[in-house]
């Protein structure tokens, strides 16, 4: 049986390359992809949780679908925004959006 | 008698439509339209005198105190409160009748004498502010109404006083003319306070809760007197007079001579039931004042060049003599120490009109010789009879000499000084001689003594066209029977019918002193040469110079205005003003920048930045949780 620590080191791991991604990547899409990894080890973090303390509930299972399903709707708004973005400046270089800077 | 408001509302009509429409109207239509409605509104002001005096007496032998328009205006509290309405009392409709008559014999002068000026239109639509002012200063039925119409003759004096507004003498007069009086208003104004909030009333005749209000009554009407002397121009607030000369000279007429200056004299007869019942003592200082005033405008008057200028003091001077009629009563009855009352009213009345003459005539030498100045004058007798005629007739009535106006209003007034005390008598008989003295110096400058031939022989002077000339043959018929209407019939004191009757010795006084200054004056200044004038000047040089400086009045307030206010008070107050009060507003705005600036870097657009601050934000807060709580 592996234990729910396992799982906690994976998703804090995954939590924190997510971080690092999104402060250190320059590309917007790159930056939505670190995003999207920060979310999964939070969904993960729900899951097992759910799985190892409260067994015969199933709250944290279906608040993750949830989260999976906003997540997705949220990516679409991102890439449609990025792209919106490509159209205007010819990039999608996180430094070179100034326009709505201050 | 509710047509009355249209005395108000009629000029108040015509200057808006001349003040908005004139550009777009001839000038003689626009003229005529003025002059039109002031002649309803003199002829609506006859009307109503003649109602009013023909309606007759009460039971109690009084004529009635009528209020045909009263509305409140502007509630205070309780039973304070300011009302807008008409008062008709035998004072009030007297002067409706003065201020209508000067004001249409002007309208109807001003034809020939503002005639091709620029701003024509402008010029009749601000005498219809004034006339409407004016006459709703005196129909007033509170004190506070009759201080807003009271700033209203300010502004309207102020506006037409700086009618040639390219000329920088007559802006500063009108700029020292309404500074001085606003300054005296500002008197009159916190002794209306004063009275509104110790008497609890603003109405003119003494309410029940006067006699609590104790020694405030007199404090108050002292400061209302202030602004009566500002108006009225006593001294030592006299200075704007001479100075509002440089108004058109029919503005002169009407609002320098015949009605405005005197609103004064009509505030101290409007509150006199309250002066002589409350603070006699206040009503003789107002004599005191008002007598100084007198001999220092007569004596001035004696030296000046300028016609209008001697005009001007002549005013001042014949005001004071209002005053003092008013401040030597001593009771309510005409009869045992309260004719002055009458007698000033009476002097106010057959003084507007020769005054009115007196400046009418004036104003037509000035057009023909194109010059205030005495030296450009002398000899015009041949050149414009009609003016000369009339010029005499007013001079006569202002030296009393009988049986001209002044001489029975005068005559009345010296009889209450002579009742008050001999010495205010005498006093007050000298300076008539002065004035006889120095109008007939006017006099012969002007129409005889030395002829400025070569100005003469380059510019013939003319009579003035008819427009000019038939206000002067009426003003002069006016003067040469005003004193024969029997006054005291109308006007007294306490309101009961007073018989004039002529006091032989101090009419035979008077008029003694009247022609031995006239024959002074003549054998002085008539003849081509005048040794004796000349030598007297250079003899007293020093007197002579102070005299012609005003003894230096203007240069004491020029002196206390900017060396001792400006530089002493004013400087350091905007100084504190600059640097302390503006300087610590700036340190504000200052560091608030600054600090906007600086937080301003964190803003830096950059989403990676925001990030990192937001990771360090929480897990500071983290440690901060797990080690400290």
């Amino acid at each position: 049986m592996i234990k729910m620590e396992y799982y906690l080191v994976v998703s804090t791991i995954l939590m924190f390359v997510g971080i690092y991604g999104f402060v250190t990547r320059r590309n917007l899409l790159a930056m939505l992809i670190s995003v999207e990894l920060i979310l999964n080890s939070v969904d993960i973090n729900f899951v097992v949780f759910n799985r190892f303390l409260f067994p015969e509930q199933l709250e944290g299972f279906f608040f993750t679908l949830f989260a999976i399903g906003v997540s997705a709707a949220e990516t679409a708004v991102a890439i449609a925004i990025i792209i919106n973005i490509y159209r205007n400046i010819r990039n999608i270089e996180v430094k070179n959006l100034r326009e709505m800077k201050w | 008698m509710e047509y009355t408001i249209l005395i108000l509302l009629l000029p108040f009509v015509s200057f808006l439509f001349l003040g908005l429409a004139g550009m777009k109207l001839r000038p003689v239509v626009a003229g005529a339209i003025g002059t039109a409605v002031l002649a309803v509104v003199a002829v609506l002001s006859y009307t109503t005198a003649w109602e009013y005096f023909s309606a007759g007496r009460d039971a109690a032998g009084l004529y009635p105190t009528l209020m045909p328009w009263n509305t409140v205006w502007l509630p205070i509290s309780g039973d304070l409160h300011i009302d807008l309405g008409i008062l008709l009392d035998p004072i009030s409709v007297m002067m409706l009748v003065v201020i209508s008559t000067v004001s249409l014999m002007v309208h109807i002068y001003s034809f020939g004498y503002m005639k091709g000026e620029r701003g024509f239109q402008r010029y009749y639509a601000f005498l219809s502010l004034f006339t409407m002012s004016m006459m709703g200063l005196v129909v007033a039925t509170n004190i506070f109404q009759m201080y807003l119409f009271w700033e209203l003759v300010g502004v309207s004096s102020y506006l037409l006083i700086g009618f040639y507004y390219t000329k920088p003498e007559a802006i500063a007069a009108s700029k020292k003319a309404f500074i001085v009086t606003r300054f005296a208003d500002l008197g009159f104004l916190i002794g209306i306070l004063v009275h509104g909030y110790y008497a609890g009333t603003f109405t003119f005749t003494p309410a029940a809760t006067t006699l609590a209000a104790g020694v405030m009554i007199p404090l108050a009407l002292g400061l209302m007197f202030i602004g009566g002397a500002g108006k009225s121009a006593m001294f030592p607030l006299h200075i704007w007079l001479p100075d509002a000369m440089e108004g058109p000279t029919p503005v002169s007429a009407l609002i320098h001579a015949a009605t405005m200056v005197v609103a004064g004299v009509y505030l101290v007869a409007r509150m006199f039931p309250l002066f002589i019942g409350y603070a006699p003592e206040v009503l003789h200082w107002t004599a005191y004042i008002g007598a100084f005033t007198a001999l220092y405008a007569a004596v001035v008057a004696c030296v000046q060049s300028d016609i209008k200028r001697v005009l001007a003091f002549s005013t001042i001077s014949q005001i004071g003599f209002m005053i003092v009629a008013l401040g030597v009563c001593t009771s309510n009855d005409p009869h045992t120490g309260g004719l002055g009352y009458m007698a000033s009213m009476f002097h106010l009345f057959t003084h507007a009109m020769f005054k009115a003459l007196l400046f009418l005539g004036a104003g037509a030498i000035i057009h023909a010789v194109h010059s205030n100045e005495m030296s450009t004058m002398g000899g015009l007798r041949k050149y414009m009879p009609l003016t000369h005629i009339t010029f005499l007739v007013a001079c006569l009535a202002i030296a009393g000499i009988w049986p001209f106006s002044g001489f029975f209003s005068k005559d009345e007034i010296l009889t209450a000084c002579f009742s008050f005390s001999p010495v205010m008598g005498w006093v007050m008989t000298a300076i008539a001689g002065l004035t006889a003295f120095y109008m007939f110096r006017l006099y012969y400058g002007i129409f005889w003594g030395r002829e400025n031939r070569e100005l003469h022989a380059e510019h013939t002077p003319h009579e003035a066209p008819f427009t000019m000339t038939l206000p002067l043959l009426i003003l002069a018929a006016v003067t040469c029977v005003a004193g024969f209407i029997p006054f005291g019939q109308f006007v007294s004191a306490d309101g009961l019918p007073y018989t004039i009757h002529i006091d032989g010795s101090v009419a035979t006084l008077s008029l003694c002193v009247a022609v031995v200054a006239i024959a002074l004056a003549t054998w002085m200044y008539a003849r081509e040469k005048q040794p004796v004038a000349d030598r007297l000047a250079e003899r007293f040089s020093g007197l002579h110079r102070a005299a012609y400086h005003r003894f230096y009045i203007d240069e004491v307030y020029q002196f206390i205005t900017h060396r001792v206010i400006f530089a002493c008070i004013s400087t350091p107050i905007a100084w504190f003003d600059r640097h302390v009060v503006d300087g610590f507003l700036n340190l504000l705005a200052t560091a608030t920048n600054g600090a906007s600036c600086l937080i301003r870097q964190m803003q830096s657009g950059s989403v990676q930045r925001y990030c990192i601050w937001f990771l360090g934000g929480a897990l500071g807060l983290t440690i901060l949780i797990l080690f400290i709580c």
